[in-house]
This record gives C-alpha cells, structure tokens and sequence, in this order.
C-alpha cells in the first residue's frame, strides 16, 4: 500500500494579467486537497490571486543532461531575437 | 457600556480566544505540515478575531487587552464547553471544529445584521475567514468520515463524545437576549435551525450518524467550566501570571 500521498507541484498567480510560476511542491491524498494546502502554505502572505496545481507524475521534464544539444544551440544564432529592427519615434511602449 | 452588551462581547471573544488557543496546540504536531500550517492559520483567525473584541472593552474600561484573556479567572470565562475541549487526535480536534464553524458562520452572519455597528463589523471582517474554516473542517470531515473503515470509526467515535456539547451555543444567555431585543439580531433559536440543518447535511454526506442522545452539557456561557479550561488557563496565562505587565 502506498503510505506517502502524492507530491503535487504549485503554481500561483501572483495577480490578475500575469500568468501562473511555479511557487513549490507539496504532498495532499487528491487534487482538493493540494489545493486547500497550496492555499494555506503560498498565500499565507498575500502572495497570490490564483492556484493551479499539478501532479508531479503528470509533469514530463526535459533531461538536465540534454541541454548540450537542446538549448546551446540557440545561443549563437542572435538573428532569431528581433533586435534588429529600428523603432519608430512614434512607438512609445516596445 | 451596558452590562449584557460587555457579557455578549466576552462570550464571542472567549470562544474564539479558547478555540484559539486550543488550535494552536497542533503548532508543530499536525499530522503533515501542510495540515499543521492550516490548523494554525485558523487557531490565528479566531485570536485575531478575539483580539478585536477584547480592545472594545479595554477602551471602554481603561485597561488592556491582555487583561481580558490573561488576567481572568476560570469562572470569569464564558466562552462555550466545546471550545475548551482537548484535542485528543486528528478526528476529535475536526469534529469539534466542524460543529463549532457550523455555529460561528451563522452567529457571524447575525451579527453582521445587528444594530450594533461596531460588532457588525467585526463580524463582517471575520466571516469571511470563518467561511473558509467552515470549507476545511467539513471537507475533512467528509474525507475522514467517508474514508477508510478505521477513520470512519474515530470519526464517530469523536462525534459520539463530542454531540452533547453542540446545543450550548443555541441555548440564550440573558446576554444574547439582551442584544436580541436591542439590536435585533442574533435569533440564536433560528439560526439553530439553519446550522444543524448544513451540519446534519455535512454528517450523512461523511456517512456519520448524529448519536441518538439527549443529553445536553452546558455551563460555560455562565462562567460553570468543564476541568479542561483550567488546564489550558495555566498554559495559556502562564507569562503573563509569572510576569505581570510583560511585554514583547
């Protein structure tokens, strides 16, 4: 029999407009639960306006190992970030 | 301030102070920490709750707020003998508090209507915590009461012990009169009916029975205690008996 309940991970909307970031894990019997705890651990001090959380088994990562082949190949090809552009005078907010 | 208007404010802020205390007993002992934290989150509700009602009198007589939950003597508390009840375990500590969250939402919602804009407020503040206490303790109870063979058991085990304090709470003090006919609310007759009909509904969806007893404990509203509070006064006053006047 399983004695440990299941670990759930935590994401908390800070406020309205910016989206959920994962804020840590905790362990609850079902999904209600998580949250009620989630509620009662991460928000204690006002720190959210939303909860989402997510069984840890459900969550597929990628590896640690394969960021040499993964993400480091990005890092030469600057023309993929839109910083070539000239911004109008007229555009205030970019 | 009117004598009753002073024993209504003292009996509202003991429960809460006592239940308070009572709670924060788990503070390290919960039974995972997420259940730990919850618990002493609510047990802070209830004394930041107290705490408003205890700074009415001390404004009104001159004195502080501690004088009222520290200084007093067991007979001069008057808060319910629910509340003052051990924690004993997991399934007693959330049938004590599912049936006094049952009470407290409904006597808040009162309150809140009253005439007496300054209780009236503080009941508004505090309904919404209480709200979500009502929220925990019933889904607790559902989960443990409608769980395994051995949780359902303690749960009405607990119940059974636990029932015949209950009615206390609906049961009028000439206090609770007194603020009845003057500011028009709390009915505490009718808002029984409402109470124990969301709590016997909370019951049968935890698959529990109400013990079929009639016995009624009751004293507390007028200072009579069970042996309990005298154990948890000389805890909870220690400090400020030992050290009169401290402060943090």
């Amino acid at each position: 029999m399983e004695t440990n309940w299941p670990l759930y991970e935590v994401f908390i909307r800070s406020k309205n407009g910016l989206s959920h970031k994962h804020v840590g894990s905790l362990h609850a019997a079902d999904a209600e639960m998580a949250l009620e705890n989630a509620r009662d651990v991460y928000t204690r001090r006002n720190e959210g306006v939303s909860i989402w959380v997510v069984k840890a088994v459900d969550i597929k990562a990628s590896d640690p190992a394969d960021g040499d082949f993964l993400f480091e190949p990005a890092s030469d090809k600057i023309y993929r970030h839109p910083t070539f552009y000239e911004v109008p005078d007229a555009v205030k907010h970019m | 301030m009117e004598a009753a208007r002073k024993k209504f404010i003292l009996q509202w802020a003991d429960n809460s102070m006592i239940l308070g205390q009572r709670l924060s007993e788990w503070c390290g002992h919960g039974p995972v920490l997420e259940q730990d934290i919850a618990i002493t989150n609510i047990a802070l509700d209830l004394i930041g709750e107290a705490r408003y009602l205890y700074q009415i009198l001390a404004v009104e007589e001159g004195k502080s707020e501690d004088d009222y939950p520290f200084m007093r003597k067991e007979a001069e508390f008057y808060n319910l003998l629910l509340v003052e009840q051990p924690n004993e375990d997991w399934a007693y500590t959330i049938v004590r508090q599912c049936i006094y969250d049952h009470f407290h939402y409904h006597f808040l919602a009162a309150v809140s209507r009253s005439k007496d804009e300054e209780l009236a407020a503080i009941a508004v503040k505090s309904l919404k915590e209480v709200r979500y206490h009502l929220k925990f303790s019933s889904e607790w109870l559902i989960r443990l009461g409608d769980g395994t063979e051995e949780s359902h058991q303690k749960m009405q085990n607990a119940l059974n012990v636990m029932a015949k304090f209950a009615s206390e709470a609906f049961l009028s003090s000439e206090a609770d009169l007194w603020m009845l006919e003057n500011c028009g609310e709390p009915d505490l007759a009718k808002l029984k009916e409402t109470a124990d009909k969301d709590l016997l509904e909370v019951i049968r969806e935890a698959t529990l029975s109400w013990p079929n007893q009639q016995t009624v404990r009751r004293g507390g509203k007028a200072g009579i205690h069970s042996e309990h509070l005298g154990y948890l006064l000389a805890t909870m006053q220690y400090m400020q008996r030992t050290y009169p006047g401290m402060e943090w």
